[in-house]
């Protein structure tokens, strides 16, 4: 009897095997397998959203012994198949097959099309793992998993120093966090027994806990650090935008759709234990409110299409953060649900555009799109709107505004604070459609761009649809755990949608009179180009301490181990040799002396007088 | 008679010694070894050591000093016109030698029994130990031993006996030596080592 | 005659080469210096031999341990003058003061 979830997590590590091991020297096979993979999957996960058995019986994956009576004795793979891994799964495999397909055209003339395709796999494995864990090790695994194919992934064209940099950079940015995460989920472990999802809630509904205080916060707060890597949140954000230098559709999958929200994923899956400490629900809400507010101000001064839409989602997720700190993780998961698909519209029409102008990145390089690529205009434009938020007729209204009143009711200070960046994210996405896909066309590639083939087309209309009516009621109850979908009956809705609206129409107003027909950027803030320099920190706090390592090390082996004890061994066998060379006159008579002295003293020893 | 013979053949031991030392050229030197060898041999016999006092002529007063006049030709080393005695060495040389001297009259004069003269040779005694450890009664060394006429005692038949009885591998191990010798000697004087 | 007689001489024997050796400063005379030690002490042994008789007669043991002396002595000989030879082949001379390779 196959199990449909286990097949649905085998399946791409099937595909990436195939296509590595198989498939390698054919780019168009590969091509057409991963996708039909893709396709599976998303067949699989619908089949099982909709009402097949979902029941996936324990695999134990190896024993650990007894550490103590209390705690677990095995790691086990368990599938956890509830309604909230189960939509998430969809968002997951609806991207990815879009991506797939959106990618048969991008990557076409791509020479190392098996190794992409396998490394998609590979990642939808990972991905798949993430979502069904039953526990927190799984997941761990799994977690790891997705940073090795996002580095894959990232350094796909890694003899671009720049992109072989930036895989590098968000491996170890993410191992930082992925570090925090596993003394989390150890001390977790430790603590409770157990890391099982189930059994950890009903251990904190039966209350009395075996963790409080300070240990408790310590503990959710390393849980957190592994989605503070993951989901790219201050002060571990920096590798997200290099992230960019991978593919579009990569970019669209992993950095904007689905990996980045394994954090957030992550975060709802444990909401129930960061119910239990206020301090670190608390930290984790300034923590999310903080990125959303810096990547914004970040955004508003990029140039590359891509790096701009990665801040977004950067801010895009420090919302989600936001919400799960204040302990609104159903508002969280919704936005998260919503913005995978919208999302993945941006990015891949950024592509589309990327593709079309012969991979110029730059928007003040391009300009009067809209005539030339009308459909990815209006999917581009749908999207944007959805982004910053457009009243009803968008899905990210919804959940924004789901958040906005958990914001509200939570803490006004962050609540001010997402209203500030709703008004920045209108800002910027409204100058990047402006300045990308209005006015005249300032480059040759610009000007001779044509629109997106049938296959990206197909992707960015099946996006724009879902990215609507992501938000609707009757959509979206269908698909998210009951009780997911807000509810906007709160005493202060009219308030809070009536700063969002004025926000919205302050950030589109705004941009729209100070970029119109523009042919350089009339801003330039440098800090905000240079990412608030926290890169430049980073590298010299690096470089401090390296150098002070690294002086340390040469002092101690030049002083303390050269110096002392090389050195001092010289000196000591040279003052001993210097000795005994006197000794050593190379004269016989001294030597014969010297013997002569030899037998006084043992005659002086030996005769008993 | 005995002790004028004793102090004649030390005296000329020492002497001769004394010109080994002494003598500038190197040739008389070597002739004052054989002197002196000569009186070492003298010395043996009157110790009733009659084939070591024969040996010690044979192979240094002969073989040896043979091999040293020898090379003393070969190198053909005329008297040294250096300064041949310098006064340090001098001064060194006797404070050490009057020391070690002192301390081997010391020495010397403290054993227990070094008064008591060297007690006399017991033939008879020495027959019937040979003849208690299963020696042949009529065996030549017994017959000489037992033979009243015969003065002495047989120390060349004794030593004989002694060497293929019980030092047959030590004889060995001299014969491998001596051709180890001869060989290297032969190696060493080559003109070039090839 | 005592055992102390013959002591004695030989002791002087000894110091006399020790002596030589110490103050001459031809190598070929230093050998010769060294035979005489080697001469004296072959003498004590002869003189213990004949001082400490076994059942009757000197101990044989000693006059042998003589006799070996006496070969090995013979081989040193003629090893030692090789060596000198072939010294005084690179030096051209067999004066103390010329050979100082073996300064430190």
């Amino acid at each position: 009897m196959v199990q449909l979830p286990w097949l649905l997590l085998l399946l791409p590590l099937a595909t990436a095997a195939l296509i590595h091991f198989a498939l390698g020297g054919s780019g168009r096979l590969a091509a057409w397998t991963g996708t039909a993979s893709a396709f599976g999957m998303l067949g699989l996960s619908v089949s099982l959203l909709v009402g097949a058995t979902a029941e996936a019986s324990p695999f134990v994956w190896l024993e650990t012994g007894m550490f103590h009576p209390d705690l677990e004795q095995a790691i086990t793979l368990s599938l956890k198949t509830d309604r909230l891994a189960l939509s998430m799964m969809l968002v997951v495999t609806i991207v990815g097959a879009l991506v797939h397909l959106f990618s048969l055209t991008y990557m076409a003339e791509d020479k190392a099309r098996p190794r992409y395709y396998a490394g998609l796999s590979l990642f939808l494995f990972s991905m798949t793992g993430i979502v069904l864990a039953g526990n927190l090790f799984m997941m761990f695994i799994f977690w790891e998993l997705v940073g090795l194919s996002s580095y894959l992934l990232i350094g796909h064209w890694f003899t671009k120093k720049s992109a072989a940099e930036a895989s590098k950079k968000a491996f170890l940015t993410n191992r930082i966090g992925d570090f925090g995460f596993l003394v989390g989920i150890l001390l977790i472990w430790g603590a409770f027994g157990t890391v099982d999802f189930n059994a950890l809630e009903r251990r904190v509904d039966l209350g009395n806990l075996p963790l409080t205080g300070g240990l408790l916060t310590a503990g959710i707060l390393c849980l957190f650090a592994g989605a503070v890597g993951k989901s790219a949140q201050f002060p571990l954000h920096v590798w997200l935008p290099d992230a960019m230098e991978g593919p579009t559709p990569v970019s669209a999958l992993i950095h904007a759709a689905t990996m980045v929200a394994a954090g957030v994923y992550m975060l709802v899956r444990i909401s129930f234990l960061i119910a239990l400490d206020p301090t670190a629900a608390m930290t984790i809400a300034w923590i999310g409110g903080g990125t959303a507010l810096l990547a914004a101000l970040l955004a508003t001064q990029q140039d590359d299409i891509k790096r701009v839409l990665a801040y977004s989602t950067l801010s895009q997720l420090g919302y989600m953060v936001m919400a799960v700190g204040l302990l609104a993780s159903q508002a969280a998961y919704f936005h998260l649900f919503t913005h995978a698909f919208f999302k993945a519209l941006l990015f891949l029409g950024a592509g589309a555009v990327i593709y079309c102008c012969h991979h110029e990145q730059n928007i003040w390089k391009m300009g009067g799109l809209a005539k030339r690529m009308p459909l990815t205009f209006a999917t581009f434009a749908i999207g944007t709107a959805c982004l910053i938020a457009v009243p009803y007729v968008t899905s990210g209204f919804y959940s924004k505004e789901a958040i906005l009143d958990s914001a509200y009711a939570a803490s006004r200070p962050l609540f001010w604070i997402a209203a500030f960046v709703a008004l920045l994210t209108a800002f910027y996405m409204t100058r990047l459609v402006v300045v990308a896909f209005l006015g005249k066309a300032r480059s040759q590639y610009a000007r001779d761009a044509v629109e997106a083939p049938t296959p990206m087309a197909f992707a960015l209309t099946c996006l724009t649809l879902l990215s609507i009516v992501g938000g609707f009621r009757f959509f979206a109850e269908a698909i998210l755990p009951r009780g997911f979908y807000p509810t906007f009956d709160s005493p202060h809705h009219n308030f809070v949608m009536a700063v969002s609206i004025i926000c919205l129409l302050a950030g589109v107003v705004a941009s729209f009179l100070l970029y119109r027909g523009r042919e350089k950027d009339p801003l330039h803030i440098t800090p905000l180009r240079r990412g608030l320099y926290i890169d430049d920190l980073y590298t010299g706090l690096i470089r401090l301490f390296q150098d002070g390592a690294a002086a340390v090390a040469a002092a101690f082996d030049r002083h303390i181990l050269n110096g002392f004890f090389l050195g001092g061994t010289a000196a000591l066998t040279q003052a001993v040799g210097s000795v005994f060379r006197r000794m050593q006159p190379g004269s016989l008579h001294f030597y014969l002396v010297l013997a002569a002295l030899g037998i006084m003293l043992l005659i002086w020893a030996t005769s008993t007088v | 008679m005995d002790s004028i013979l004793f102090y004649l053949f030390a005296l000329v031991m020492i002497a001769f010694g004394f010109g080994v030392v002494m003598n500038r050229n190197p040739v008389t030197s070597a002739m004052c070894l054989v002197g002196c060898f000569l009186g070492v041999a003298a010395l043996f016999i009157m110790l009733d050591a009659f084939f070591i006092g024969v040996v010690q002529i044979a192979v240094y007063a002969g073989a040896v000093i043979v091999l040293f006049v020898f090379i003393l030709m070969l190198l053909d080393i005329a008297g040294e016109k250096r300064r041949e005695f310098p006064i340090h060495a001098i001064a060194i040389g006797l404070i050490v030698a009057v020391i070690v001297g002192g301390q081997i009259a010391m020495v010397a004069g403290s054993l227990d029994d070094v008064g008591g003269k060297f007690p006399p040779i017991d033939k008879a005694a020495a027959v019937e130990a040979r003849v208690e450890r299963g020696n042949n009664p009529d065996s030549t060394i017994n017959t000489i031993l037992t033979d009243p006429k015969k003065p002495s005692y047989p120390d060349v038949h004794i030593i004989g006996e002694a060497l293929f009885t019980r030092y047959p591998l030590h004889l060995q191990i001299v014969a491998v030596l001596l051709t180890v010798g001869a060989v290297g000697v032969v190696v060493l004087s080559k003109k070039r080592l090839e | 005659m005592t055992l102390e007689h013959y002591l004695i001489a030989a002791g002087i024997l000894f110091c006399t080469g020790l002596f030589g050796m110490i103050v001459r400063r031809n190598i070929l005379v230093i050998f010769m210096c060294l035979e005489l030690i080697l001469a004296s002490a072959t003498l004590t042994l002869v003189a213990f031999s004949r001082f400490r008789l076994t059942s009757g007669l000197p101990d044989i043991d000693a006059q042998m341990l003589v006799f070996f002396v006496i070969t090995v002595a013979a081989a040193e000989v003629a090893v030692g003058l090789a060596i000198i030879v072939s010294l005084y082949r690179s030096t051209q001379s067999v004066h103390m003061e010329d050979l100082h390779t073996l300064k430190g």
